[in-house]
């Protein structure tokens, strides 16, 4: 529901209380906030913070009246004593139910006027949930980790039982988070972050995270796969070297009668050894090597998944755009978004299935590669500490021979 | 000369002697009651008295290494590093050890000590002094002269190299040893006043000798065709050992790329995060361990380059004794030579060319008086000669005695401390491939968690 409703209606069963109630700079409407907060059992204060604090908001941030054009938020202005010029305004209204196979979970819309440069629009109109809040207080405390940023309200009551779909809990959250939004838009330097403006505006928010996924995976891996090919060639290097290695202990064994045995032990497990870390070598390019190769291209592979699907998107927009800027047979253009429309619902709904089961294979896969890979280093090592070990009983049970033999 | 070689089997007691392999200081060398048992020296006595070392046990450790600056021949500045050299004599009674001195070396010093040890004993395979500069590196290790690692192992090559000369049974009575450990100051005046320097033999005369020698001994050919083959072979050794230690700390160290990649990685995976981070973490112990690993191996090549060196050392004796056996042949021929001109010049007879014949020859007979003269100087120089010859002869022989008594004890050791190298090699190889299981098996938990 757009507009004001009066306070009073914060107790309302309606699952839509509105919103607007905050910008009621009215005494009144604020005491009757604060008479709610005083319903609530002493220890659920803490729970929640932002209600108390409602009554102690600075009035000066929130106008009158949300201005519903670009330039009545000029007309506004001139009645503020506030010197700053304020350019973005934000709203958090219309809290929505939705239910997936998976979960259900609540949305709330939020709307963002302003005039600002940056922005590609002066007014955008966006649903977000709970955790896409948390992802933006994420990103922003990652940026200026020393900056204060303002605070969320928390993830779930625990006590009192109150359920996540109870209105007075939808309604308190919300106001909570229309509080959050502001704060951060009258920051001097928040205001301004890149994520901020992605969680005002971005439409295609699900595949935001799925885009950075998939950018830092396939960084990610395609130094592995370097990573991987690099070690494949040191231990080429080394088997190489270590080929030499043995021999030498052979040939001295040619001028050193009593050290014989001792240096042919050695040469001989050396040789061992080499042979041991050429199956190493063998295992790593049939286990590791090709799987993590197929990955590079899939990552190559989802870009190009992800261009198309923004190319789809794309092209609805440009007809909304057209249809909204009056370009074209409207009726035309009504039934082309239509279809579009569905279009885009679609190709986003296969997406997003085909990505948990890309994704499940990624896990598995990159999984049974890696450990397939220790389990070659390991049955190296143990092959190795094999040959050495028999080496040396060998020449401790000699010592022990030649030993007797003196005493004798 | 003088008595029966010492009993092989007490010869093995100095091997309280650890080879360089271990590396901590303050190892003990049992000196005093080989030398009881020791041979007495031949014919350089005076530069042996006994000494303090005759009787106890000490131990020598050379435990500290410092950076100093100084002046030096040429009044310039120059950096060196000294070494503290501690002595301390064991008392038999309740085994506790006293220090009785100690004082500050460089290495130059010890290059003295050896080079006036050579000269005095030279049928002695006097004990080598550790690398002057760092040779087969690898390429992560420093071939500076100032590195601490280098120092580190030549302080251990230094102190190797006192315990091996304090555990001879003749070397460990020598006065000069002796000084060298208990008199810091004038010390360097002392040996060089015993003139050691101008009793060495030139080079060039050296090599001559080798080339013309007709009948050396034949165990010494041998010998120095054995020491040429070890130098060989412990070089080559050396050298692919090196280049093996550089190609597999590259194995261990890329895999330490993994701890990081696997780190970021993990940053944007919900599931596999934690597995993808703990496994990175082992990659990086993995890549780490390699460092210590090699470090130990270092050590092991240490003591075979001991061995390298010591080839030198079995060469210089084999020199001696072809230096020797050169003069005596040549002392022999001059005195057949000069017994057949005595022969020709009584019987009249000129059978080998002289340039006295030729004159003679050309402008006239000498008269019989002058014939007399000659023969009798010639009977003279005969009968020096002979003297000389028998004394040669005996010096030669009492050398190649001494020499090879000292030889076999030097087989003996090197038998002992190869075999014990070697088997030290096994070790360290065992150690690497325990490790390997460990952090392998820690990071397949991990991989298979994720």
């Amino acid at each position: 529901m757009e507009g004001e409703h009066p306070a009073s209606q914060a107790r309302s069963s309606d699952l839509r209380p509105g919103g607007g109630a905050p910008f009621a700079g009215s005494s009144g409407s604020s005491t009757l906030l604060q008479a709610d907060v005083l319903d609530l059992e002493e220890d659920e204060d803490d729970l929640e913070v932002f209600s108390k604090d409602a009554s102690l908001m600075d009035m000066n941030s929130f106008s009158p009246m949300m201005p519903t054009s670009p330039l009545s938020m000029i007309n506004q202005i001139k009645f503020e004593d506030e010197t700053d010029l304020k350019d973005l305004f934000i709203t958090v209204d219309a809290p929505e139910s939705h239910v997936t196979t998976i979960e259900t979970f609540i949305t709330y819309r939020i709307i963002t006027k302003t005039s600002r440069g940056e922005f590609d629009s002066s007014e955008f109109e966006v649903r977000r949930r709970y955790q896409d809040f948390l992802w933006l207080k994420g990103k922003l405390e990652e940026v200026h980790p020393t900056l204060i940023i303002p605070p969320l309200p928390e993830k779930f009551i625990v006590k009192g039982m109150v359920d996540r779909f109870n209105d007075d809990f939808i309604e308190t959250r919300r106001k909570a988070l229309h509080k959050f939004l502001n704060r951060i838009a009258d920051h001097p330097t928040l205001t301004f972050n890149e994520d901020f403006k992605i969680f005002l505006t971005a439409q295609a928010w699900e595949f935001m995270e799925m885009n950075n996924f998939i950018e830092i995976f396939s960084q990610k891996i395609n130094l592995i796969d370097k990573i991987s090919q690099r070690i494949y060639k040191e231990e080429r290097d080394y088997f190489d070297e270590m080929k030499e290695y043995g021999p030498i202990h052979i040939l001295w064994s040619a001028s050193e009668e009593d050290l014989v045995d001792t240096l042919r032990g050695v040469a001989s497990c050396i040789d061992k050894c080499c042979k041991a870390t050429e199956k190493r070598m063998s295992g790593l390019s049939e286990v590791l090597l090709p799987v993590v190769h197929e990955y590079v291209l899939y990552s190559e592979m989802l870009m190009g998944v992800m261009k198309r699907r923004d190319q789809i998107q794309a092209e609805l927009d440009s007809k909304v755009e057209a249809l909204t800027y009056k370009k074209g047979d409207p009726d035309l253009l009504t039934e082309e978004i239509g279809k579009l429309e569905d279009k885009v619902e679609c190709a986003n709904n296969a997406l997003k299935a085909d990505w948990e089961r890309w994704k499940l294979n990624m896990q598995n896969d990159i999984k049974s590669a890696f450990t397939d890979m220790a389990e070659e280093n390991i049955h190296y090592y143990e092959q190795c500490l094999a040959t050495w070990e028999s080496f040396l009983t060998s020449q401790t049970d000699l010592h022990l021979e030649e030993d007797s033999e003196d005493k004798l | 000369m003088e008595q029966a070689p010492p009993d092989p089997e007490k010869q093995l007691k100095p091997a309280t002697l650890e080879p360089l392999g271990r590396p901590d200081p303050g190892l003990e060398a049992v000196a005093g009651e080989e030398a009881e048992r020791a041979r007495e020296e031949g014919s350089e006595a005076d530069t042996m008295t006994d000494n303090n070392f005759g009787l106890k046990k000490i131990e020598i450790s050379v435990s500290e290494a410092e950076k100093r600056t100084g002046r030096n021949a040429m009044n310039m500045q120059e950096t060196y590093t000294a070494y503290l050299i501690e002595t301390r004599s064991v008392e038999h009674a309740d085994g506790q050890s006293v220090l009785t001195d100690s004082l500050w070396r460089r290495y130059s010093e010890f290059e003295l000590l050896r080079n006036y040890l050579l000269v005095y004993y030279p049928h002695i395979v006097v004990p080598p002094l550790p690398e002057k500069r760092a040779e087969f590196v690898w390429h992560k290790l420093s071939a500076d002269n100032m590195d601490p690692d280098f120092v580190e192992r030549r302080r251990i090559g230094l102190e190797n190299f006192l315990l091996r000369v304090a555990s001879h049974p003749i070397l460990c009575r020598d006065k000069i040893f002796y000084l060298f450990l208990t008199q810091e100051g004038n010390w360097k005046e002392t040996v060089n006043e015993t003139g050691f320097q101008l009793k060495a033999d030139s080079r060039l005369k050296a090599l001559n000798a080798t080339f013309r020698v007709k009948n050396p001994d034949k165990r010494f050919t041998e010998l120095k065709h054995y020491s040429d083959e070890l130098q060989s072979v412990i070089s080559h050794l050396l050298r692919v050992r090196a280049r093996v230690a550089d190609r597999l700390y590259g194995v261990y160290k890329v895999h330490g790329n993994y701890g990081r990649v696997f780190s970021e990685w993990s940053a944007i995976e919900k599931e596999m995060g934690d597995g993808l981070q703990s496994a990175g973490h082992h990659m990086d112990v993995y890549a780490s361990s390699i460092d210590d690993i090699l470090e130990d191996e270092e050590h092991y090549a240490d003591q075979l380059k001991e061995y390298l060196f010591y080839a030198e050392a079995l060469r210089a004796v084999c020199r001696k004794h072809e230096l020797m056996q050169y003069d005596l042949e040549m002392a022999a021929q001059d005195l057949a030579s000069k017994k057949q001109q005595c022969e020709e010049l009584a019987t009249g007879t000129v059978r080998t060319f002289s340039l006295k014949g030729m004159t003679t020859k050309l402008f006239g007979q000498e008269t019989p008086e002058q014939r007399e003269a000659r023969i009798k100087v010639l009977e003279e120089q005969i009968n020096e000669g002979e003297q000389q010859l028998k004394s040669k002869n005996l010096e030669g022989r009492e050398f190649v005695k001494n020499a090879w008594t000292d030889i076999e004890r030097f087989k003996e050791q090197k038998n002992r401390d190869l075999k014990e190298a070697l088997i030290s090699y096994a070790v360290m190889q065992i150690s690497m491939c325990k490790k390997g299981i460990q952090v392998w098996t820690n990071a397949k938990e991990c991989f298979s968690k994720m």
